[in-house]
């Protein structure tokens, strides 16, 4: 443990952090309002080296003069964690964010020309939005990847899948694709598969991956497909959802780590469970069925919906694509918690989690007679599970929505709660140690 | 039960409410829970965690609302000044009469103080229900340095809970060693050591004489036995609980230390129960305590005289004993019974601890018999339902050694700590082979039979 000495030591360190990021916040205010009588290059990239440095040492010394068991302290009682006016201005300025990025490119102008360089050298294209978007989002996963690392530095499972999460949006949602975009190939995203990137089985899609990729485009689709159809079924059958949602997804990566702060904020009402299974599995239906049908519309060259496919893809993406998983989904992390999307909007989870539910060896087994009902697994389940409620008289957790990160397991006090695959006979089952009643929550 | 009986349980701890809704299951009879304390059932191992932020109140809370108007179980928030036995009725605060025709006593326990000079003096106090949470938000605001008196499972937390808002804290210990009162040497000494680790100071083999105020009424300083005064502004009283019986003196209720009660749980009153913290065994087993207050055992009684009220007049049996602490970090389970210390002739352990890690394992089990009388751990999970079913059929170490490699509970990825155990005990039998053959835990809780038949959850 550290003394006293040093923890002001650490504390000092603390505010320097926040000072460089506070220089940094300006270097980018000036990028974006400077126009052309700064360099916007030199101003935005020393917004981005002040922000990975002040962040580094902010996080570094918030985490690590505080002991494992002291990590989630006063998180219900800071301004920034409990929905007070900080989280409200953070929850405001993430979502400004989003609607620039969305609707308003042209006034980041200034940042996305700070990248050009930068984009240059990786993809061998001009540097857009969306490049913008890519590198803040890496950055965002990559730093708060450190911040998790630190957080749960007592727990092996919870380094080893945060690593994973960084490597898979490093690798596989920025690095590779701007390599696909430098050799002339089809942008392609390899940790994102139907029906959570839905068009990367419609017609259109697979027509221009074939057109543009050759051998690498054939390989897409069939690595799409496979991944789709064959690999997420056998993978949630031995794994459970958690080998996608909190392993690789990029969503997810940016919820266990930039919004780890707010996994307690998620809603645990009957009310909010009962929203969830009201929008996500339509959703599901909806992509599928459109998928469907574009394919129809595809095989009976186009005379049976005409131009839908372009329409549908126009009006999906802007209601689910950017307003769901981008405005709500990220920008409400400091009200609503981090993983709103995920919960309500992503047909990937909905998807897996029937998986999960119905064709998974996957549970959350309860130890014997051991919960004490404190709550702390439920508090910090992001995705609004009552594991208490299973804990508390002694059954397995198998919960379609479960993304398996592991956290009730971890802030368990007593060690109650243990994530395993297991043979799927006997599931269901029960400790003997307490007596259980039959009560359906959703009902 | 008939319908038109009205089963009225005064408390709503864990024990008045396992009995509550377990009732609730097997009859459609009136229940009411009348508890001063909350309105809605809380954990009360979890206050510890809504002062430190992790929660907050309504999170530890595990029964919603809706929960009990859906079971039609009536809360009452009020507290009960008198019993009429002889009328049935309680008298509530607000003047209101509440007829009954079984009543169920779970009042639960309160902190012992030993009469110290200045134990009521502001800023002293206990940590054992809800208004003493608050009075401790309250207490502590802005303080420099506390003082924890006794070294028990709420002294720990206690100590925690003031730490985590950067309190400096010493803790008064009267043994040589934290928690020796329970804990083999080993153990104790591995949690002491983690403790002052932790920057808690411990002040080991001293006792409180005396607490100081100053003038305005406010405790300022500690003075122990060895003449030590320790400053503090807090001074935090955790020297163990007695039963909430007060109410009940000079009544005809038989009450000792707690209100006693056979293993049906009568009182001696008919149609009067006392479950939980508050009663007291008439007759315990050898070797068992009269008064059994844990988390745990509250919720057993619960269980046990449900049934009870409904018919199946089966005397309580607890079964083996487990427990569960934490200790800052370190985890704790403990299976059946082990002892502070033994005699060597009589009784043998198997004891493993990590050499930089703070984890231990400890099989303890008789020597001529080899038969396994409990299991001591710190930082390491096993699982509770093989470890009962290991201490309820009797088995000796050697058949529980076959079995070990499926006991652990630990997270995935963890590393497994069994084998050095295992290494241990075969050079000590070295005539004992391994087994052919490792039974994984899911073949083992198959042929075992270590689930309920029944599956609920749908």
């Amino acid at each position: 443990m550290v003394t006293t000495a040093t923890n002001k030591l650490y504390l000092y360190f603390k505010y320097l952090g926040y000072t460089l990021l506070a220089i940094s916040a300006l270097c980018f205010l000036t990028t974006i309002t400077g126009g052309n009588t700064i360099n916007p290059v030199v101003w935005g990239m020393s917004g981005i080296g002040l922000l990975i440095l002040g962040g580094l040492i902010a996080i570094v010394c918030s985490r690590l003069p505080k002991h494992v068991a002291h990590q989630n302290n006063g998180l219900w009682q800071k301004d920034l964690t409990s929905r007070g006016i900080s989280a409200w201005a953070l929850g405001i300025l993430l979502t400004g964010f989003y609607i620039l990025l969305y609707w308003f490119p042209e006034t980041l102008q200034g940042l996305i020309v700070a990248l050009e360089p930068f984009s240059q050298w990786l993809r061998n294209k001009p540097s857009d939005q969306w490049f913008l978007y890519g590198t803040f989002y890496t950055l965002a996963v990559m730093l708060m990847g450190v911040y998790a690392l630190l957080k749960y530095r007592n727990n092996r499972y919870h380094l080893i899948r945060t690593c994973s999460v960084i490597f898979f949006q490093l690798g596989f949602a920025f690095i590779l694709p701007g390599l696909l975009l430098a050799f002339n190939q089809p942008e392609f995203y390899f940790s994102y598969f139907w029906p959570l990137k839905y068009d990367y089985l419609f017609p259109s899609t697979v027509g221009y991956l074939i057109d543009n990729g050759q051998a690498l485009g054939v390989f897409m689709v069939f690595w799409g497909a496979v991944l789709s159809f064959l690999a997420t079924p056998v993978l949630t059958y031995f794994y459970g959802k958690r080998w996608y949602c909190s392993w690789v997804c990029g969503c997810g990566g940016l919820a266990e780590t930039a919004g780890d702060p707010y996994r307690h904020l998620s809603d645990k009402s009957k009310k909010a469970w009962q929203w969830e299974v009201a929008i996500i599995y339509p959703i599901l239906g909806f992509v599928i069925i459109t998928t469907l049908l574009l394919w129809i519309n595809s095989w009976s060259g186009g005379s049976l919906f005409g131009d839908l496919s372009g329409g549908f893809s126009r009006s999906y993406g802007f209601f689910i694509g950017s307003i769901f998983s981008g405005v709500v989904g990220v920008g409400f992390y400091p009200i609503m918690g981090n993983r709103v999307w995920c919960r309500f909007g992503c047909p990937m989870a909905a998807y897996l989690g029937i998986l999960q539910k119905h064709f998974s060896r996957f549970r959350i087994t309860t130890n014997g007679g051991q919960c004490i009902s404190c709550g702390n697994c439920s508090t910090y389940c992001e995705m609004g599970i009552d594991v208490r409620w299973y804990a508390q008289q002694g059954e397995p957790i198998i919960r379609s929505s479960c993304v398996g990160c592991g956290i009730c397991a971890h802030v368990c006090p007593r060690g109650v709660l243990k994530l395993e695959n297991g043979p799927r006979e006997g599931r269901y089952h029960g400790t003997t140690l307490i007596e259980r009643e039959a009560v359906t929550i959703l009902s | 039960m008939q319908p038109d009986q009205h089963v009225v349980v005064i408390g709503n701890g864990i024990a008045g409410i396992t009995l509550a809704q377990r009732l609730r299951a097997r009859s459609d009879c009136r229940i009411t829970i009348v508890s001063s304390e909350s309105a809605l059932h809380i954990s009360r191992p979890a206050l510890m965690y809504v002062y430190m932020g992790h929660m907050r109140q309504q999170d530890i809370t595990p029964y919603p609302d809706w929960y009990w108007k859906e079971k039609k179980i009536e809360l009452v928030h009020d507290l009960v000044l008198s019993i009429d036995f002889d009328q049935k009725a309680l008298k509530l605060q607000n003047g209101a009469f509440l007829a009954y025709d079984q009543l169920v006593l779970a009042t639960g326990s309160s902190a012992v103080y030993y009469n110290w000079p200045g134990q009521h003096l502001k800023g002293v106090q206990a940590l054992i229900s809800l208004q003493d949470l608050e009075l401790m938000q309250q207490q502590t605001i802005g303080i420099k340095q506390a003082v924890i008196v006794g070294g028990g499972l709420i002294g720990i937390e206690m100590a925690e809970m003031l730490q985590s808002k950067g309190v400096e804290v010493t803790m008064l210990v009267r043994e040589k060693l934290y928690w020796s009162t329970n804990l083999p040497e080993q153990e104790a000494k591995l949690v002491t050591q983690h403790i002052l680790n932790c920057g808690i100071d411990l002040c080991l083999q001293d006792e409180v004489t005396e607490i100081v105020g100053d003038e305005k009424g406010n405790v300022r300083a500690v003075k122990t036995k060895s003449g030590v005064e320790l400053p503090c502004q807090f001074t935090g009283i955790a020297t163990g609980v007695k039963p909430n019986i007060a109410f009940l003196k000079n009544t005809a209720l038989e009450i000792d230390k707690g209100i006693m009660v056979n293993h049906f749980f009568e009182t001696s009153i008919p149609d009067v129960f006392a479950i939980g913290d508050c009663a007291q065994f008439k007759d315990p087993a050898p070797g068992e305590p009269a008064l059994e207050q844990l988390w745990y055992t509250g919720r057993q009684h619960g269980e046990a005289l449900s049934a009870i009220l409904t018919g199946t007049r089966n005397a309580y049996h607890r079964g083996p004993w487990f427990n569960s602490a934490k200790f800052l970090n370190i985890e704790y389970q403990t299976y059946g019974f082990v002892p502070r210390h033994w005699d060597d002739l009589i009784y043998s352990s198997l004891y493993w601890e990590h050499p930089v890690k703070t984890k231990a394992i400890r099989l303890f089990y008789e020597r001529e018999s080899g038969i396994l009388k409990g299991i001591n751990l710190l930082g390491i999970r096993f699982r509770h339902d093989l470890c009962h079913h290991w201490l309820q059929e009797k088995y000796t170490i050697h058949q529980v050694m076959e079995q070990l490699p499926a006991v652990n509970f630990d997270t995935e990825f963890f590393q497994r700590y069994e084998p050095e155990l295992l290494k241990q005990y075969y050079q000590q039998y070295p005539d004992r082979q391994e087994p052919a053959r490792q039974h994984t835990w899911w073949k083992l809780r198959h042929r075992l039979s270590l689930f309920s038949e029944k599956s609920d959850n749908n």
